[in-house]
């Protein structure tokens, strides 16, 4: 896979205030990536350099192949923006919106109205074609500003916060539609506040906090690197008695509660095979078992110091 | 490309005039201005009126171009909609003409009607319609490219307003539609010769009474168009540099 979105060093200064502070990474082709971090850690500031909404101080970034600081047109040829704001104009209908925009991105003119019905179908917009852009609900408005991102065919999109202010099932319908992304190969790059939303979507996550990348890599190796051994929870036919407690400690940490067992253990193989083993002399069936690990959730709290919980009151304050 | 390029300028001015000018509440206010305009200065003096069509004329053109089109680009602006046009693969320059187009398309509609008025009611006789209609059009263009400078100066949609009527006004009072510039105090002249207004109505003058007043047509068209030059690069490089 090649990297479609490669940053180096790409900086951004606000007078003597830095939003952006030497950010590197990459981006591969047909990848969701994550970039996640506090409000004012640089999310939306990086994503408005990569587009060619603000242009960088330092650094330079390559989007599709094309350098963001020489030719940006190109870049806006071959991408499309979620922003925060669903923005299109409320006074044109949900197909005049999609028909600007595809006029705005040079689709050819034989194409237009066929991409636009395929965008409709596939964003459940059908019924809405002649309603205008300012009746929709919030939801349907969110739809229809990533059909928009959409109508050119881009080769990455940008995705700003995109259920943010949503209800739950609109956000959920809105997570399947970012899935189907991927199976056609768009790579998209989207910034949330909503850790358990990156977790979902995305290939690779990235962590920024005061400008700064803090780690980058799968939610799960950024699950593992915080440390905490995973746990291995089972719920048994009867309550262990203390022979079968001092039997699984080698394994790791022991917690009993009736008739459940929490090991919390580096190998969790061989954790298994202690409890399966003395559950079985004992006569004891194992009914059911799950393996936990650290969340995302976990690991950002513990990489930032920053709380999930008060990033997303801060975040729908705003709103 | 240049080709891209143009064809975004014509869809932006489409866009804008779908989505705001052509309205039912504007087009109406846009029928109706003009009329009322002309009412109460025929009523004031109903043999003066032929005297007065540059002017009245040159007044619909002002209040067109502008009083749409600032509130149209902060109004954008504020809800994000311009956004999406800087995200587009055209130039910032495109847009801005795009945006001083559709201001341009309402004021014609409005001094278009003022000029119907004029002729079919007034008897106002056009001596050079050929030089009138490109005299308007230069008119419009810098009259719509002013409303622009303003709206890029401007974050609100009610500072638009305020700042279109500090050069509106004195636009209406100094440059000569109602009383012409030559009898006005000299230092009022002064102020008079830096607005572009003043050249507009002394070309519009020239080309429907075919005399000449302060300058010669050819001479207030190269003056607006220096004007709409100077606008429209002051009001790009504000654009652009909002994206710094």
């Amino acid at each position: 896979m090649k990297d479609v979105i490669v940053l180096h060093e790409l900086t951004k200064y606000y007078d003597n205030l830095i939003a952006v502070d030497h950010v590197s990474l990459t981006v591969e082709e047909g990848e969701v990536f994550g970039f996640l971090g506090p409000n004012g850690a640089g999310k939306t500031t990086t994503i408005r350099m990569l587009v060619g909404l603000t242009t960088p101080s330092e650094g330079t970034a390559f989007v599709a192949g094309y350098n963001i600081k020489e030719d940006i047109v190109e870049v806006k040829r071959r991408v499309g923006v979620v922003p925060e704001t669903s923005n299109l104009y409320d006074e044109l209908s949900v197909w005049d919106n999609l028909l600007f925009s595809s006029r705005l991105y040079h689709v050819p003119r034989n194409e237009r109205a066929d991409r636009i019905r395929n965008l409709l179908e596939t964003f459940n917009l059908q019924e809405r074609r002649k309603t205008k852009f300012g009746k929709l609900s919030k939801g349907l408005k969110r739809r229809l500003v990533i059909a928009a991102a959409l109508i050119h065919q881009p080769e990455i999109v940008f995705m700003d916060e995109p259920t943010s202010g949503l209800d739950v099932v609109s956000a959920i319908s809105l997570r399947k539609l970012i899935r189907e992304l991927r199976k056609e190969d768009i790579t998209v790059f989207l910034t949330t506040h909503y850790i358990e939303e990156a977790d979902q979507l995305s290939d690779r996550v990235a962590i920024i906090v005061e400008g700064k990348i803090v780690v980058v890599d799968t939610p799960e190796n950024i699950k593992q690197s915080i440390g905490g051994a995973p746990v291995l929870e089972a719920r048994l036919s009867q309550a262990p008695d203390e022979s079968m407690i001092r039997g699984l400690e080698p394994a790791g940490r022991v917690e009993f509660k009736g008739n459940r067992v929490r090991i919390e253990a580096e190998n969790l193989t061989e954790a298994l095979e202690s409890l399966a083993r003395l559950a079985s002399q004992r006569g004891i069936q194992v009914n059911d078992v799950n393996t936990l690990q650290p969340s995302l959730e976990e690991a950002f709290v513990g990489l930032t110091g920053v709380s999930p919980e008060l990033m997303k009151i801060e975040k729908e304050g705003r709103r | 490309m240049l080709v891209d390029e143009l064809r975004g300028i014509y869809y932006i001015l489409l866009k804008d005039l779908k989505a705001y000018y052509f309205k039912p509440p504007n087009i109406s206010w846009g029928i109706l201005f003009p009329l009322v305009l002309a009412l109460a200065f025929s009523l004031r003096s109903p043999t003066g009126l032929v005297e007065l069509a540059p002017g009245l004329i040159a007044m619909a053109a002002v209040f067109g171009t502008t009083s749409m089109e600032a509130i149209v680009i902060t109004f954008e602006r504020r809800t994000g909609a311009l956004e999406r046009l800087l995200l587009a693969p055209i130039s910032t320059k495109s847009i801005l003409m795009g945006k001083i187009l559709g201001g341009t398309v309402f004021g014609f509609m409005i001094s278009g009607i003022m000029t119907i008025i004029s002729v079919l009611v007034f008897n106002v006789k056009i001596q050079s319609p050929l030089w009138f209609s490109l005299m308007i059009a230069l008119t419009l263009l810098t009259l719509s490219s002013l409303g622009a400078l303003v709206a890029v100066s401007v974050k609100e949609v009610f500072e638009a307003q305020t700042l279109s009527n500090y050069f509106r006004f004195p636009m209406i009072f100094l440059c000569g539609v109602f009383i012409p510039v030559e009898n006005m105090p000299q230092p009022l002249q002064a102020i008079a010769y830096l607005l572009p207004l003043t050249y507009s109505v002394d070309a519009l003058r020239s080309t429907i009474f075919g005399t000449s007043n302060i300058l010669n047509v050819f001479t207030d068209a190269v003056i607006l168009s220096l004007f709409f030059i100077t606008f429209s690069v002051i009001s790009n490089t504000l654009l652009k540099r909002s994206l710094r």
